[in-house]
Formats: C-alpha cells, sequence, structure tokens
C-alpha cells in the first residue's frame, strides 16, 4: 500500500468517526424509540437496542397520525403560498428593474432578522381580533413568513442568471411579460422551485413558535406540538416520544437522501434558519 | 457557493461571499443596460410580496409595538381599548429583577455558542476540505442536525441530558464523574442549552465555510508549500486571513440567528430553574404566553428590545457585505 492512499484511509476513518459523534444524538433517539418500557431506567442504558420494541412506533401510529396529517397539509400549502409569492417578486427584481426593487431587497433582508417569537406575538394579537386562532390558513399564512423571504433571495439570485437574450427573443414573439414569466423563466427555474419548496416545506413541518402560539389547544394541531405535548403529559413513555421524534424527522431525512445538492444550495445561499 | 443555485451563465462576482443577498445588488450593477422594461410590469409582479410584506411583517410588527405601548389586560386585549401609556413597559421591563439576568444569559449564550460553533464549523470545514475517499458524504451527514425540526433535537438533548437516565450521566459515571444535574440545576441549565444548541449550529458554520474555502486558490497552498511552510502555518497565513470575509458573513449571520434562539431553551428548561437560563427571547414568550395571567405589554416590550439589537447587527451584516460585493 503506497503512503499516499494509507494517508486517506486514516482521513476517511477520522471522518467516519467524527461523523458517528456529531450523529450520536440522533442514534440516541432511535436506540430509545425501540426501547421497552422496563428498560427505560435502567443503569447503564443499554447502547444497542438488543431487546427492541416497536411499541413506541404502534403508539404513534395510534396517536399521532392526525398530527402528522395535518402538518403535512401544513407544509404543503406553505408550499404553495410561497412559491407564487415570491417566484413573480424574484422575477421582477432579476429581470425587471424596477424603481424602488434595491429598497424592497433590504426590507426582505431585515424580515428576515426579526425574532420568530415576536412575530408570533403580532399575529396572535391579529389572528385573536380576526378570529383566526387554532385554523390551518392562518397557521399556513404565518408559517410561509419563515420562508417567503428566503425564496425571493434565491429566485432572484436564479434568475439574474437568465440570459436576457432568451428574453427578449420572446419578446420580439410577441410574449407579453407574463407569457414571458410562466412559459419561459418559471420552466427554467425548476432547480430554485425545488430548492425553496424544500426549504419551506421543512421550515413549516418543523415549526413550533407560531404553532405553540397560534393553534396550541385547536381541532387541528401539527407534530411539533403533538411532540410537545407527549413530554409535558407523560414523562414516563420516552420510547414513545422518541418514536414521534423519529417519524417527525423523516421529511428531513428524506428531503436529504433526495435532494442533497439543493440542501446545501440552500444552507450558502441566505442561510436562514430560526 | 457555486454550486448553490446553478445559474446558467454564472456570474462569479458578489457570488463568492458566501450568500445569495449580495447578487441582485452587484448583478445589476455589472450587467449591460438594456431597455427598461415597462415599471408597471415590474411593479405587477412585485405587489402580491408586497402587500404580503405589509400585511404579514410590517402590520405584526406594528401591533407588536402597540401592545408595548399599551396597558393591556386581558380583558382589553380582546377589546382593543387599552389606555395608551408611552414608555410605562419599557421603564417596568428594565426594572425587573430578570432584566439583568436575562441579558447576561442572552450575551453568554450568544458568544459561548458563536466562539464554538465557528471553530469546530471551521476545524471541520479545513478536515473535510481535503477531499478523502466518502469526504463528500460524511459531510452531507453532517448537515443532520441542522433539517431536524428543533423539538426533536430538544427532546432527545432534554432525554441525553435526564440527570437519573441520561446516557450522558451514564458515561461521566462510567469515567468516575458523579452525576450532573444537566436541566434542573440553576448551574447547569444554561450550559446544557448552550450544548444543544452548538451542536445545531456546526453543519451550518461547516457548510458555509466549507464553500469559502473553496473559493481560495489551490496555487496559493502550493506556493506556501514550495516556500517551506507546514500546515499549521498555511492555515494561518493562507487559509484564515483569506477566508475573513466569508467568516465575516458566517458569524454575523449566526450572532443575528444565536440571538433569537427560542425553541430550545424552551423545550429543554423553559427558561429555568429559577431564571437560571432565561433569555429575552423565552422571557418575551413567558411573559406574553407562559404565564395564567399574560402581560402582553411588558412581553411585547421585551420582545422589541430583541428586534432592535437585531436589526443593529442587521445593519452591519448589511455594511459588511456590500463592502464585499463593491472590493
Amino acid at each position: 500500500m503506497s503512503r499516499t492512499r494509507r494517508h486517506t484511509w486514516v482521513k476517511t476513518t477520522t471522518g467516519v468517526l467524527l461523523t458517528g459523534i456529531m450523529l450520536f444524538p440522533v442514534y440516541w433517539m432511535v436506540n430509545v424509540s425501540l426501547t421497552r418500557d422496563r428498560d427505560m431506567r435502567k443503569s447503564p442504558p443499554d447502547l444497542l437496542p438488543l431487546h427492541g420494541t416497536l411499541t413506541g412506533y404502534h403508539t404513534v401510529l395510534d396517536e399521532q397520525l392526525p398530527y402528522l396529517g395535518t402538518s403535512l397539509v401544513i407544509g404543503l400549502g406553505t408550499v404553495v403560498l410561497t412559491v407564487a409569492l415570491s417566484a413573480p417578486a424574484g422575477y421582477a427584481l432579476a429581470k425587471l428593474r424596477p424603481r424602488g426593487g434595491g429598497i424592497l431587497g433590504f426590507v426582505l433582508l431585515a424580515a428576515q432578522m426579526i425574532p420568530g417569537i415576536i412575530m408570533a406575538m403580532g399575529f396572535y394579537a391579529i389572528y385573536l381580533r380576526l378570529g383566526l386562532l387554532q385554523s390551518v390558513p392562518g397557521l399556513i399564512v404565518a408559517d410561509s413568513t419563515l420562508a417567503v423571504p428566503f425564496g425571493v433571495l434565491i429566485f432572484t439570485a436564479f434568475m439574474s442568471g437568465i440570459p436576457g437574450e432568451l428574453l427578449q427573443a420572446a419578446t420580439t414573439d410577441g410574449a407579453g411579460p407574463l407569457r414571458t414569466f410562466w412559459s419561459i423563466v418559471l420552466p427554467i427555474s425548476r432547480n430554485a422551485v425545488v430548492t425553496v419548496s424544500l426549504f419551506a416545506f421543512l421550515w413549516s413541518w418543523s415549526d413550533f413558535v407560531f404553532a405553540g402560539t397560534l393553534v396550541n389547544g385547536g381541532a387541528h394541531e401539527p407534530i411539533t406540538l403533538g411532540i410537545y405535548h407527549y413530554i409535558g403529559n407523560n414523562n414516563q413513555q420516552w420510547n414513545a416520544i422518541m418514536a414521534t421524534a423519529v417519524v417527525a424527522s423523516l421529511p428531513a431525512a428524506v428531503i436529504l437522501v433526495l435532494a442533497q445538492r439543493y440542501v446545501a444550495a440552500g444552507v450558502t445561499a441566505g442561510a436562514v434558519k430560526d | 457557493m457555486n454550486h448553490t443555485t446553478q445559474l446558467p451563465d454564472h456570474r462569479s462576482e458578489g457570488v463568492r461571499n458566501g450568500a445569495a443577498a449580495a447578487t441582485p445588488h452587484s448583478a445589476r450593477s455589472t450587467e449591460r443596460r438594456r431597455p427598461a422594461s415597462p415599471q408597471w410590469a415590474a411593479w405587477a409582479f412585485l405587489t402580491p410580496v408586497t402587500l404580503y410584506l405589509l400585511l404579514f411583517y410590517a402590520y405584526p410588527l406594528y401591533r407588536n409595538l402597540d401592545l408595548s405601548l399599551r396597558d393591556y389586560t386581558v380583558r382589553s386585549f380582546v377589546q382593543g381599548d387599552a389606555p395608551f401609556t408611552g414608555l410605562a413597559n419599557y421603564r417596568e421591563v428594565f426594572a425587573d429583577p430578570v432584566f439583568a439576568p436575562a441579558l447576561l444569559h442572552t450575551a453568554v449564550f450568544t458568544a459561548v455558542c458563536l466562539v464554538f460553533q465557528y471553530a469546530i464549523g471551521l476545524a471541520l470545514a479545513v478536515f473535510f476540505h481535503q477531499n478523502f475517499r466518502l469526504s463528500a458524504t460524511l459531510r452531507a451527514l453532517f448537515l443532520v442536525p441542522w433539517l431536524l425540526p428543533l423539538i426533536v433535537s430538544a427532546s432527545t438533548w432534554s432525554w441525553m441530558l435526564n440527570s437519573e437516565s441520561g446516557v450522558v450521566n451514564a458515561a461521566l459515571h462510567a469515567i468516575g464523574i458523579g452525576p450532573v444535574n444537566w436541566l434542573t440545576s440553576p448551574s447547569w441549565s444554561l450550559t446544557s442549552v448552550i450544548i444543544a444548541n452548538i451542536w445545531i449550529g456546526v453543519p451550518f458554520n461547516l457548510v458555509v465555510l466549507h464553500s469559502g474555502l473553496q473559493s481560495i486558490p489551490a496555487s496559493l497552498y502550493e506556493a506556501a508549500a514550495i516556500d517551506g511552510a507546514n500546515a499549521w502555518q498555511r492555515f494561518w497565513r493562507v487559509t484564515f486571513p483569506l477566508l475573513r470575509p466569508v467568516s465575516a458573513i458566517t458569524l454575523l449571520l449566526g450572532l443575528i440567528y444565536t440571538l433569537k434562539v427560542f425553541d430550545i431553551i424552551w423545550i429543554m428548561t423553559k427558561g429555568g430553574p429559577a431564571d437560571s437560563s432565561t433569555t429575552f427571547a423565552t422571557w418575551s414568550y413567558r411573559l406574553g404566553f407562559g404565564n395564567l395571567l399574560p402581560a402582553f405589554g411588558p412581553g411585547a416590550a421585551v420582545g422589541n428590545l430583541l428586534v432592535v439589537a437585531a436589526l443593529v447587527f442587521g445593519l452591519v451584516y448589511v455594511r459588511v457585505q456590500r463592502k464585499q460585493a463593491l472590493s
């Protein structure tokens, strides 16, 4: 074995070790979710789920499905609203040179810096008056505020890269701005649409602040509140709590496996996360 | 960042600095001016988002400001006829015995999280930059903590740090250290939430700094190696100085996002015990929603102080970014 080869091998091993340490909490979540009730308080705890049980997951299926359904609906609603608002805005900022566009861009940047609890308090005051508390559409609107500024940034950055000649050709062929946007700009921007949709979904799926203030105690609560109530109500059944956590993490896992490059794209661009 | 948005014709300037926010500004100045499109079309495309910003950002913010300037009770909160009291809520907040500890905890939480997230993120970025077998896959796996819902991370850490049955105390026991009451002792609760938050923040630092490293030309390292610089010197003389713009952006964004961390602390400790992990974010929430008798006015006042802090650093961020986009 040559020296450089061995060198790479050492690095790979180190990398695997570091990743293992970093992901230990994730492993532990899975391990606890498979632990039997009577082993839960065992000291020291079992490092491997040798006596694994699926009781926790049965509990999830029995009790948490409505929460998961609500989260799915809210996530999809947030995606649609976010893309519908931010794609046209991105197009205008990137290609149509609106007067005052710079100010709008600045406002969008500042909007991302407002702490979530402040927004939640404001929304609470407004929704209370409008009777929109504990409503799913209300939560969708609130959750979309997590993603719209990010969406505009991504769409603007992406659409500035579309060659001007292409759009001019469309105009020459008689296409108006709306048709150009719908038939040319949007299809080319598929990658940006995917990135924005992924993050809008993930953030609304993960949202706890808005859910906790705006729909707490309502008929339709998302999975984050399902877990939160679990922690509050039964401190003993940690296998069920962790099983719910595992299920709630599935979208993140699916997204990471299927759309890794979009995720890395989103983190580096704008990089917004509450 | 080069791999980020897959632009058809890729401009490199302004994109280098690791945040797409600069791109709209720099793109406009670099592109050849076309005949202006009709303004009405541009604003027709912008109207939805403008209305949205007014309705769902400006108005909640205004409501919050209004809340902080009036004496709200539960009754007047519903009816909307609370008397205007000027800065009374703010005076009350400043005089509150929780104010000083909350300020201290917010500062310590933010500073410690930033330092560790950045240092660990940078070390990992340099390590993964070596491009060994599996490095891309492992780097992607490092994103997991960042992608998980915060409630998932927070409840997992809660159980790991449980005094009697947590795996952390079990590990400490194995090496002969007595149990630590991570979440229930006032002297450890802040440390516990800091540890969990660092874990969540490292991936962001890793990814952004890693993309920054890729923009440093390999020839510089080769030249430094020929001059006899060892790995340590190469890091401090080449990598670190050239990474300064990306570092500034990373740290500023991290600062803004750490200031407003709420979920983790609330889920793990609710700011307790005895306010030992209370920050402005959790204090504001507790005033507004955490008690049986909500104090909306003072809660909004604390929140607005947080908004001001975030916006001040936000302005610094914009300035730094503009400067980088120009240079």
